[in-house]
């Protein structure tokens, strides 16, 4: 292991890098966050953010790069199977975990149908340019931080001004408080003329939006390829930092980071040559993500009407 | 479910009716979606669904390699129905069986001192062992620490893949291998008895067999009704003075073992050598096979056969009409969300 390559322009790299591998699972548990609060638990989010993967990749490819529309397809696409959730678990108040699950298994096999069938089995995959870096003008220049968060590319802005936005809509508006009241007490939001699955139905979806986008930064804001079962567990990862932040936002955004780094430590070793098979540094971000798990979940609070299908005079 | 007895003929044919109609609607609706999808991309998909018939029946030797995928599909959808009666949403079966195929290898490749009538029970046990461990990890956690076991169990899978790749790719890698990533060859042997010669057809699938009437056996016992209650819920069993830890790590036990013996039956029955990729895909299946076959046993082994011949037949679909096998992937998802819904689409039509 070659310790001397552990200098300042390391250290950034690896804080760099821990941001943008945080991106696709802020964005994925931010939108979460929404549906969680709301009373659904869409354990779909792997599938979901596979499409949009996919989509995104399709709409850039198809337009000669235009990642704009990429980023607009891969939108649409997660609203549209979290519209399938909701279907699932509001209207039909299946079982959630079992709707979530034949989700992620629809979206994984269906993004991998649509792949093969647009391109075919190719040597060398398709690829796209993705998103630039965009310095921010002066912040860049800040010595380690502009490096680190202001050198990235419009995506992780998004993510990371995503944020704040979302926690000021969840706990500042009169939507954040019905989205957290449907899935703390449905009945008495039902008696106050408050529509509990119209609530349901938005929150999911912007649970399915930002799912998606995460995706999409997976395909065409880091890698510019596509390819099977590409999120790699990022959708579960997502609701377990979920879990982590206790269903509020900010505190979302330091779960991610956590995985982030822990990625990026994975990765970082590996260059350096770390007396350690890579097979084993791979494991690293499970391995992490269990133990985060089971050190939150035992005082985690879930929201009192949790994957609860709303009935009208039930208890 | 399923399990009243004394019932005339007439009811019992409409009740198993009233079943299987929903199951049988939901394939044939999954599987003209896929279709469409087909057809929406300029695909002939009678072409592509006759190439799928033929690679799964074709001829005999494609009707026993459906046979000899309906093996593991079998066992890990027991595996699966097990957990998902007591309401632990276990979807690490892949990592199970991983790591059920890694012990019981090892076991054969370290002990082969031993005498077969010996080795073969004790790598049987490996495989057992292997997945219990994996799958009773997760149980522990949910029962215990309250951990979710669709996160745990899925992250499981990935570490039990790394695993099996650092495995083959070091310590238990075939120095003879020309650098392939695999294990040595187990003694000839171990190898389970072929049962049609010529075909790949072995005595793993009599095990498959076999655990039918012990699941069903399972299930009148007081360990399946034990099971049963702690998964209709957890308060319940608590005031019916049953222990719903135990339980839980009860069930996390059996499930991963069953699983981890589908990984020995591919290693002993099919692979003769640990390699990298044993199961892709098969922990989905397996979720999608029991809750097609309503977690009942004997509703399992039709839809695990079903699902053997679409993927034997996949297979040969991707071969010989170009069209991908991710087709199958789709139908199976397709099938989940369509089995979960038609209580909601009956309801209705009956009202």
């Amino acid at each position: 292991m070659n310790l001397g390559l552990i200098t300042p322009v390391f250290v950034i790299g690896i804080l760099t890098a821990s941001i943008r591998l945080a991106t696709p699972l802020l964005l994925a548990a931010l939108g979460e966050v929404f549906t969680e609060r709301s009373g659904i638990l869409n354990l779909g989010l792997e599938g979901i953010m596979l499409m949009g993967a996919l989509t995104g990749f399709l709409g850039a490819y198809w337009t000669g790069g235009n990642l704009w529309v990429g980023l607009l397809f891969a939108l649409c696409t997660g609203i549209v199977f979290a519209l399938l959730m909701g279907f699932m678990s509001i209207t039909a108040k299946v079982n959630q975990v079992v709707a979530g699950l034949g989700i992620t298994i629809l979206g994984g096999g269906l993004s991998t149908l649509l792949y093969r069938l647009a391109f075919g089995l190719r040597s060398q995959p398709p690829t796209i340019k993705i998103f630039p870096d965009v310095p921010i003008p002066l912040l860049s220049k800040i010595p380690l931080l502009g490096q680190i968060l202001f050198t990235q590319n419009i995506l992780v802005y998004a993510a990371l001004i995503l944020t704040p936005i979302a926690w000021l809509i969840l706990y500042r508006t009169p939507f954040g408080l019905a989205v957290r009241a449907v899935g703390e007490s449905p009945d008495a939001v039902d008696t106050r003329g408050i529509n509990v699955s119209g609530m349901r139905y938005l929150a999911i979806m912007i649970g399915g939006a930002l799912a998606g986008l995460g995706g999409a930064y997976l395909s065409i804001g880091s890698l510019g390829v596509f390819w099977t079962q590409m999120t790699a567990g990022s959708g579960f990862i997502a609701i377990a930092v979920v879990v982590f932040s206790r269903w509020d936002p900010l505190r979302s955004l330091l779960g991610a980071l956590v995985f982030g780094f822990a990625g990026a430590l994975q990765l970082s070793l590996q260059t350096l040559n770390a007396p350690v098979p890579s097979e084993l540094l791979l494991m690293l971000p499970y391995v992490i993500t269990i133990l985060v798990l089971v050190g939150v979940s035992r005082r985690a609070e879930f929201p009192a009407a949790f994957a609860v299908p709303y009935r009208r005079g039930e208890e | 479910m399923a399990l009243e007895t004394t019932h005339d003929n007439k009811t019992n044919l409409k009740r198993a009716w009233d079943q299987l109609f929903p199951a049988l609607i939901s394939i044939v609706i999954a599987v003209i979606i896929g279709g469409l999808l087909l057809v929406a991309n300029g695909r002939d998909p009678l072409a592509a669904y006759l190439s799928l018939w033929q690679g799964a029946f074709g001829s005999f030797g494609r009707f026993t390699e459906t046979l000899v995928k309906t093996t593991p599909f079998l066992i890990l959808a027991i595996s699966v129905s097990l957990s998902f009666r007591c309401q632990l949403w276990n979807i690490g079966a892949e990592g199970q069986l991983m790591v059920g195929a890694i012990l019981s290898t090892w076991v054969a490749l370290t002990f082969v001192s031993l005498p077969v009538y010996l080795l073969l029970p004790l790598t049987f046990v490996g495989g057992f062992l292997g997945g219990a461990i994996w799958s009773g990890i997760a149980g522990a956690l949910k029962a215990y620490l309250n951990a979710n076991e669709v996160i745990t169990t899925s992250m499981l899978n990935y570490i039990a893949f790394y695993l099996t790749a650092y495995l083959v790719n070091g310590p238990m890698k075939d120095p003879q291998g020309f650098n392939f990533p695999q294990s040595p060859l187990i003694e000839s042997a171990l190898q389970l008895p072929i049962l049609v010669h010529g075909t790949r057809l072995n005595a793993g699938f009599l095990v498959a067999l076999l655990l039918v009437p012990a699941a069903i056996i399972f299930w009148r016992s007081s360990a399946g009704f034990r099971t049963e209650v702690v998964g209709a819920s957890r308060r319940v069993a608590k005031y019916a003075g049953l222990n719903v830890v135990s339980t839980i790590v009860f069930v996390s036990i059996l499930t991963g073992g069953l699983a981890g013996i589908a990984g020995w039956g591919e290693i002993f029955g099919i692979q003769d050598r640990l390699i990298q990729n044993i199961a892709t895909g098969w922990g989905s299946l397996a979720i999608v096979i029991a809750l097609l076959g309503e977690l009942h046993p004997l509703g399992m082994v039709v839809a695990a056969f079903l699902f053997a011949s679409m993927v034997v037949g996949g297979d040969a679909m991707q071969r010989n009409a170009g069209v991908p096998f991710a087709l199958v992937d789709v139908i199976q998802g397709i099938v989940i969300l369509l089995i979960l819904a038609r209580s909601y689409f009956f309801a209705r039509r009956a009202a």
